[in-house]
Formats: structure tokens, sequence, C-alpha cells
């Protein structure tokens, strides 16, 4: 993909938001599944998202930004990415 | 059946005990999801999600990209449990599979059925009521299986 519009520099936020379908314990088990987080750590961003509707859970590269959102959305979980401002 | 229906051995696999009219009905909801992973359902939206919701450029790149890929991988897991449906016993792989195919049914048919957050009971006489009733257990089962995965990290 080209990368002329974007800022190289400023890292990519990985976003997952607030849905009413999925479980909480799935949530926060796919998080320590995918990104090795402890238990502690993924059930503090499912709460997040559960309570204040959306937690950044990774940041990086616009290729691995794009990589953990295609994993959590295999997963089924409403994920989308944007550049920090 | 009392205790845990899902269970991890000594070996590291897990035990499922389900019922055969459990298992008839896991068996017959992988086709049916299939069979609309080609329409226009508007169901289907949570399964293919925006990457990007305020770059439609960039959206449009990625889905060119990776919407097969997607699709592929939810094929996958249904494709497993449908494959694996009668066992008594599966690996990790398979019940990771599984966990991702009933989140697959949970989407679209929680998408249809509008459900929210805080669902008051529905009405026997309800319409909806038999899906709400698949719903609900397609939940509980994945609930089950996350337990056994989450006792294992």
């Amino acid at each position: 993909m080209d990368e002329d519009v974007t800022e190289p520099d400023r890292p990519w936020l990985v976003i997952v938001w607030n849905d009413p379908i999925n479980l909480m314990s799935y949530v926060t088990w796919v998080f320590q599944k995918l990104f090795g987080y402890s238990r502690e750590k993924a059930t503090k961003l499912m709460l997040d998202v559960h309570h204040k509707g959306r937690a950044i859970v990774s940041s990086g590269t616009r290729e691995r930004a794009e990589l953990d959102v295609f994993r959590l959305h295999a997963h089924g979980l409403w994920a989308t990415m944007e550049q920090a401002t | 059946m009392a205790g845990r229906r899902i269970r991890r051995t000594r070996k590291g696999d897990y035990q499922l005990r389900l019922s055969a009219e459990e298992r008839t009905l896991l068996r017959s909801l992988p086709a049916e999801l299939r069979d609309i992973l080609d329409s226009q359902d508007p169901a289907l939206g949570r399964l293919y999600p925006p990457a990007y919701t305020s770059d439609p450029v960039h959206d449009a790149e990625y889905q060119m990209l990776m919407h097969g890929e997607l699709r592929e991988r939810h094929e996958e897991a249904l494709a497993v449990m449908e494959e694996t449906v009668e066992n008594e016993r599966l690996d990790q792989d398979q019940l990771h599979a599984w966990s991702r195919a009933l989140n697959e049914l949970r989407l679209v048919l929680g998408t249809r059925l509008d459900v929210t957050e805080d669902m008051d009971e529905v009405d026997p006489e309800d319409p909806r009521a038999p899906g709400f009733a698949l719903y609900g257990y397609l939940t509980w089962l994945q609930g089950e299986i996350i337990e056994a995965l989450a006792a294992a990290l």
C-alpha cells in the first residue's frame, strides 16, 4: 500500500469497540491469546471496552496494526485502526 | 448432566459432554451460516467490519486485500466444528475453532435479533422466542468453552 498520504512517524492505534454480543470472558481471553497479555491487563482492557465504549489494545506500524485488526476480526471483535494524533 | 460439560484432561486436550440433541443441532448450523456468507444479508456486517472508519480509500484497499482471507478464516472455523461435532475429545486448536464458529453464529443471530446488553425475558409468545432460545444456548456453550480454554492459559 502507498505511504504517501500518512505520516510514517506517528504510531497506529488498534481500537476495540463495545458491542452487545461478544462475551466479556471471550474478549478477555482473545486479548490474552492474541497479544500475550496477562489476565489482569486483558481484563482491564475488556472493562475499558465495556464501560468506556472503546479501548486501545495495541499500537505500532501500520502493517502491524492491520495484522492485529485482521486477527481481531477473525475472532469476531469489532476492531478499527487510526493514526495517533 | 451435572458438573462441567467441557473439561481439560491431564493429557491437555478437552473432553466434551454434549447430548445427541446438542450435537445434531450444532451439526446443522455451520451449513446454514455458510449459505448466507455470500449473500448481502445485513447481519453479515458484524463478521466483516471496516478497519479504517474515517478513511474510505484506505479501507477499500484493506478490504480488497483482506476480505477474502477473513472469509476463509470464518469458513475454516465452521468447517472444524462441522468435522469434529461428534468427537468426545478435542485438542486446543479444535476447541479454539469451536469458540470462533460459535461466535460467528452468535454475531449473525444476535444482530438479526437485535440483542442488547440488558435483555429482558422474552415472551414465549414472541415470534422471536425460538431465536432467542438458540442464541441463549450458543452463548452458554461458548461461555463453557472459554472457561475451559482460559483455565489453560
